[in-house]
């Protein structure tokens, strides 16, 4: 298998783009990927979306996007699997590339929510879930979440509020970041009392859906030779668990983020300890938590410790959703594991101003698909 | 044996004749709900239908403040918020369903451990007529 680079990134603003369609957003991101690579064409394009067809009434993408950005004729996909989809797509671009079969792609995620009615978006995510033994017993993708997270606090004995740091950091590291949908400082009183959504989880827990589309361009690293730096994809990794989380063997373990993670660091040839930063999928405050310790950084039931310690702020041991998270980036669901990619890269190449990990070197990014039923982990380096 | 029997409409109709029924592998001596024309452990089809126990306890819940659209068709929503949870039931099988006899007003007060006992109920009206499992805490 051949070495994948990527040599472009774009990104839209995450935001209620009412004045623009699915089809917009993401050619912008990709005139501004491809324009960052300096390239015209690709061969590819591979595209993460989850809700076109519910909520726009378009499938098709794939074809739809090449042929507005000016690509008709190249091969080009829809990726879904719910909130992963984007990094799904990310996946399928560098096995494309990396088997040799294609010579350079565009991956992007793209999603629109906000011209939708919140119900109808509501029920829309629920599909994520299991619609006959979850859904239609009340249960939406947040209380999915809830539930976890109820059992979580009565299982190890943790306050609601020790997880106010996971909010409190994503909404600190958003303010430098132009693209991020929520620029709203937060503390932890606004926190505790914010509005409830399904209990524990209340409003400052959750993420911010929203527009937007990013995109990366790749290609084998091998064409770049005496190029410096390069950015890499060095570790991914894919795996799944049961849609509905009462069939989990055990329900507080993201058991698809382990074996995820584990293969990534596997080809890597990293761990945890390796890592500079850590875009996580903090769709919910809980998730943060299970995240960090499925991937080796925190022991069972002692994700919160490391935020009530810093650990996760900029400077600490592992800086996670430095420009913001789903949290206040934003999270256009289809769309949001290829912000996570397009962050990292940013924080390789030095551009994260604001947020910058001094002398970053290697970034890991997971992208979580419903509650945890399927989980991508990408490691990326720059050499 | 026919595979087909072991479908979401036969498992709804049994809900609907009060009866909790899940698929069993005599092989695995394990039990599926959903339930499965296949067992997933040894792939054998030789399954049966079994009743499940009717009590249990609650694993998890949540009181829902923003519905999902089939909760706010019957009634509920920001207004009137419900309970959902996760129920294991005496033989360890765990399946989830909204929770009555709570206090909603008060989260704090429902507690993971609490008994539950099934109710059968249906929801919709003619073709749309739907059963539902729903657990109720018991004192």
């Amino acid at each position: 298998m051949r070495k994948v680079a990527i040599i472009g990134i774009g990104q839209t603003p995450v935001a209620e783009h009412w004045e623009k369609s699915l089809l917009l957003l993401a050619g912008e991101a990709v005139f501004a990927a491809l324009s960052d690579a300096n390239t015209p064409t690709v061969d590819a394009l591979y595209v993460g979306n989850m809700l076109s067809g519910l909520l726009e009434r378009q499938e098709h993408i794939g074809a739809w996007i090449a042929d507005w950005v000016g690509l008709r004729g190249i091969e080009a996909f829809k990726v879904e699997a719910a909130c992963a989809s984007g990094a799904a797509a990310f996946r399928m671009g560098v096995m494309a590339v990396a088997s040799g079969e294609i010579n350079s792609a565009v991956v992007m995620g793209a999603e629109k929510m906000t011209d939708s009615h919140p119900d109808d978006t509501t029920a829309a995510l629920a599909t994520a879930a299991d619609a006959d033994y979850e859904v239609i017993h009340g249960l939406s993708f947040i209380s999915l979440n809830a539930l976890i997270m109820r059992r979580y606090l009565h299982e190890y004995g943790w306050q609601h509020a020790d997880f106010a740091p996971f909010s409190i950091n994503s909404h600190t590291n958003a303010l430098s970041n132009p693209n991020a949908r929520l620029h709203i400082p937060l503390n932890k009183e606004k926190y505790i009392k914010a509005p409830m959504v399904s209990d524990p989880i209340n409003l400052m827990d959750s993420s911010a859906i929203g527009d937007g589309a990013a995109a990366v361009v790749i290609v084998p690293a091998e064409m770049l030779r005496g190029q410096q730096p390069i950015i890499s994809v060095i570790g991914s990794g894919a795996a799944t668990d049961t849609l509905a989380v009462h069939d989990r063997r055990e329900p507080l373990w993201l058991s698809a983020a382990e074996k995820s993670a584990k293969q990534a660091y596997r080809q890597a040839g990293v761990g945890p300890k390796d890592l500079d930063l850590f875009e996580l999928h903090d769709a919910f405050s809980i998730m943060a938590a299970l995240s960090l310790e499925a991937s080796g950084f925190a022991e069972r039931g002692q994700g919160p410790r490391l935020g009530l310690e810093g650990e996760i702020l900029i400077g600490g041991r592992i800086p996670i959703t430095t420009r913001g998270g789903l949290k206040a980036r934003g999270h256009p669901v289809g769309a949001t594991g290829m912000y996570q990619i397009v962050e990292v890269v940013q924080q390789l190449r030095g551009q994260a101003d604001g947020t910058q990990v001094a002398g970053a070197k290697i970034g890991m990014a997971q992208n979580i698909g419903g509650s945890g039923a399927t989980i991508l982990t990408h490691i990326l380096e720059s050499s | 044996m026919s595979t087909e029997k072991f479908s979401q409409t036969a498992y709804q109709q049994q809900l609907g004749e009060g009866k909790l029924m899940a698929s069993h592998c005599p092989a695995c001596d394990a039990s599926y709900l959903p339930p499965r024309p296949m067992c997933p452990q040894c792939f054998g089809a030789q399954m049966e239908w079994r009743e499940m126990p009717t009590r249990g306890k609650l694993a998890a819940f949540t009181v829902v403040h923003i519905a999902p659209t089939a909760m706010i068709e019957a009634g509920y929503g920001r207004d009137n918020p419900y309970c959902s949870g996760i129920v294991e039931l005496k033989n360890g099988l765990k399946l989830s369903a909204q929770i009555t006899g709570v206090d909603v007003s008060q989260p704090e007060s429902i507690k993971i451990g609490s008994s539950v006992q099934a109710e059968f109920v249906s929801r919709g009206e003619n073709d749309d007529m739907r059963a539902f499992l729903i657990f109720k805490v018991i004192v």
